[in-house]
């Protein structure tokens, strides 16, 4: 029958559930296993051949020489666009992308992270 | 009766894009419409010239937000075609699968905006709750939500196992009875029928001679669909039916676009069902050799279609991008033609308009005596220079001081 208000049955069943959206940031989110995230570096996997810089649509990566087969890797995250084609063009799988997603900061210089060649510890800025 | 000139836009609280419409009323009735695009010009083509082909995939997946895989997969296999690469089955019929889940949260989410555009905002509250469905769906299997990243040059980049084919089945059966559901009301519920009934008509013939394409013909009877005509990827292998509607309107196009999504949920259960084993890719050189090719591509719009022209080198010599709206933006002026302002919002949205992927030139012109010329990249540059200077800023002096800031 062609009638007004067909959807009202289903607004007011509605009343009576919850609501249909989640709580973030109350309740933290979870994302996909394979999701693309903050990319981490693994410096004792790297051979410095510099393929992620390459292939890295927004030049976001850069991998530097510290010494003898030693590389640090500085990751721009206000310039990565989290596509994760560094970690598909890693032959050594030197670079993971994490399922880290709250990266906002107040001070830009922060966006720049520094992975160091010895202790893999991240530095900001 | 007295002529009015209304612009709309670019900046309009109504318009989620930046776009602007110069509409000529007299009274309340429209007497001419006419768009103005560029707004959203980024340049893209030109950057695509600038990176390489495995950079380029990221950068067309980002033309547009909401069918970044269909613009994505046109470039693919526009290089492919070039290259001569040979993709494995598996990896086509992931593409496939993924570019109709695209569809899906589309449709879903073009039904939402359809029905607030005529302020049935309950329908726009439902369909985009169920779209999440198919967005948990799509984050699942690519990693995200936008953006699913799943091409690269000579195949895909992700798999589908089998928990998640079933996954998608589950899914696919929460969205039919959904989808089932809201057919039931875009043919019962009075208010919707006689809202769009009638409204933004465009014939078989316009429709024809202005090149309409997607969902927008094929609701004026245009029996076409790429799918069908050009098969890609997996869709020679699937059964499904091309939905056409005579209503002309936009009535008829929300009938046409509801269908879509059923024949969509057919397609996908057939691709869960035969996807072969396999590998994912096939190893494409970074040199791809010259030549070109066109490759259309079925959005959930309409048809997408790149050029892409090769010169042996890493990069693309030319990439040429035609978005399914600018295709759709001339029927809008045919559809409105002495119809009342009022509908404007839902004809516009009823094309189901992405401006920043149609945005490909823009033209700049001097607005004094000149006004036919049509300035080249150098003048501009050199006129802004001076324009600025007249106006006593120097950007010699601000670079410097900008780049002693940055350092
Ligand atoms: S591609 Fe991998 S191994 Fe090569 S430089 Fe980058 S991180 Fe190091
Ligand atoms: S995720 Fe993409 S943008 Fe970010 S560093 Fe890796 S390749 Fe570059």
């Amino acid at each position: 029958m062609i009638r007004p208000g067909k959807m009202l049955k289903q607004v007011l069943e509605s009343v009576f559930k919850k609501p249909a959206t989640t709580e973030y940031p109350l309740v933290k989110a979870r994302m996909p296993d394979n999701f693309r995230g903050k990319i981490v570096f693994h410096p004792e996997r790297c051979i410095g051949c510099r393929l992620c810089m390459k292939d890295c649509p927004s030049g976001a990566i850069e991998i530097r020489k510290v010494g003898e087969k030693k590389f640090e890797c500085e990751i721009d995250l206000g310039k990565c666009i989290y596509c994760a084609q560094c970690v598909d063009s890693c032959l050594k799988k030197a670079l993971e992308a994490t399922r880290e997603f709250e990266l906002a900061v107040l001070d830009r210089k922060k966006l720049k992270v520094t992975y160091n060649a010895e202790t893999g510890e991240v530095s900001k800025g | 009766m007295h002529k009015v000139v209304i612009p709309i836009g670019p900046q309009h609280p109504a318009l989620k894009e930046p776009e602007s419409f110069s509409v000529t009323l007299s009274g309340e009735k429209i007497m001419k419409f006419s768009a103005r695009l560029g707004y959203n010009h980024r340049g893209i083509e030109k950057a695509c010239e600038e990176r390489t082909y495995i950079q380029d995939v990221y950068l067309t997946e980002r033309i547009c937000g909401i069918c970044s895989h269909s613009h994505s997969t046109c470039f693919v296999q526009a290089v492919e075609e070039i290259a001569g690469a040979d993709i494995p089955k598996r990896a086509l019929y992931i593409r496939t699968l993924v570019g109709e889940l695209e569809r899906i949260h589309s449709h879903l989410l073009w039904l939402g905006v359809a029905g607030h555009e005529v302020g049935f905002d309950t329908l726009l509250m439902y369909t985009w709750r169920d779209r999440e469905v198919v967005m948990d769906i799509l984050a699942m299997l690519t990693g995200n939500r936008v953006n699913y990243g799943i091409n690269t040059i000579g195949g895909v980049r992700r798999d589908v196992t089998a928990e998640q084919g079933k996954a998608i089945l589950k899914a696919m059966d929460t969205l039919e009875e959904r989808t089932n559901y809201y057919i039931q009301i875009a043919t019962k519920e009075t208010t919707l029928i006689q809202r769009l009934s009638g409204v933004g008509l465009l014939s078989n013939k316009d429709a024809l001679k202005l090149g309409a394409v997607g969902p927008t013909a094929r609701a004026s009877g245009v029996d076409r669909d790429v799918r069908r005509d050009d098969p890609y990827a997996a869709y020679a292998e699937v059964k499904f039916k091309v939905i056409t509607d005579n209503h002309n309107d936009v009535y008829g196009r929300t009938l046409v676009r509801v269908g879509e999504l059923l024949e969509t949920y057919k397609i996908i259960r057939q691709i869960i069902k035969k996807m072969p084993e396999g590998p994912l890719t096939v190893k494409v050189p970074r040199k791809i050799p010259a030549g070109e090719a066109v490759s259309r591509y079925e959005a959930p719009r309409g048809e997408d279609m790149h050029y892409v022209k090769s010169n042996g080198t890493e990069k693309p010599d030319r990439v040429k991008v035609r978005a399914p709206t600018l295709a759709n933006i001339q029927t809008v002026a045919k559809m409105l033609e002495d119809r009342q302002l009022a509908d404007l919002p839902i004809v516009i949205a009823a094309i189901d308009p992405c401006f920043s992927c149609t945005d490909r030139l823009t033209g700049i012109r001097h607005a004094g005596k000149r006004s036919k010329s049509v300035l080249k990249w150098e003048e501009l540059h050199a006129y802004s220079i001076r324009h600025y200077r007249e106006h006593g800023i120097d950007f010699a002096e601000l670079n410097k001081k900008m780049r002693k800031a940055l350092k």
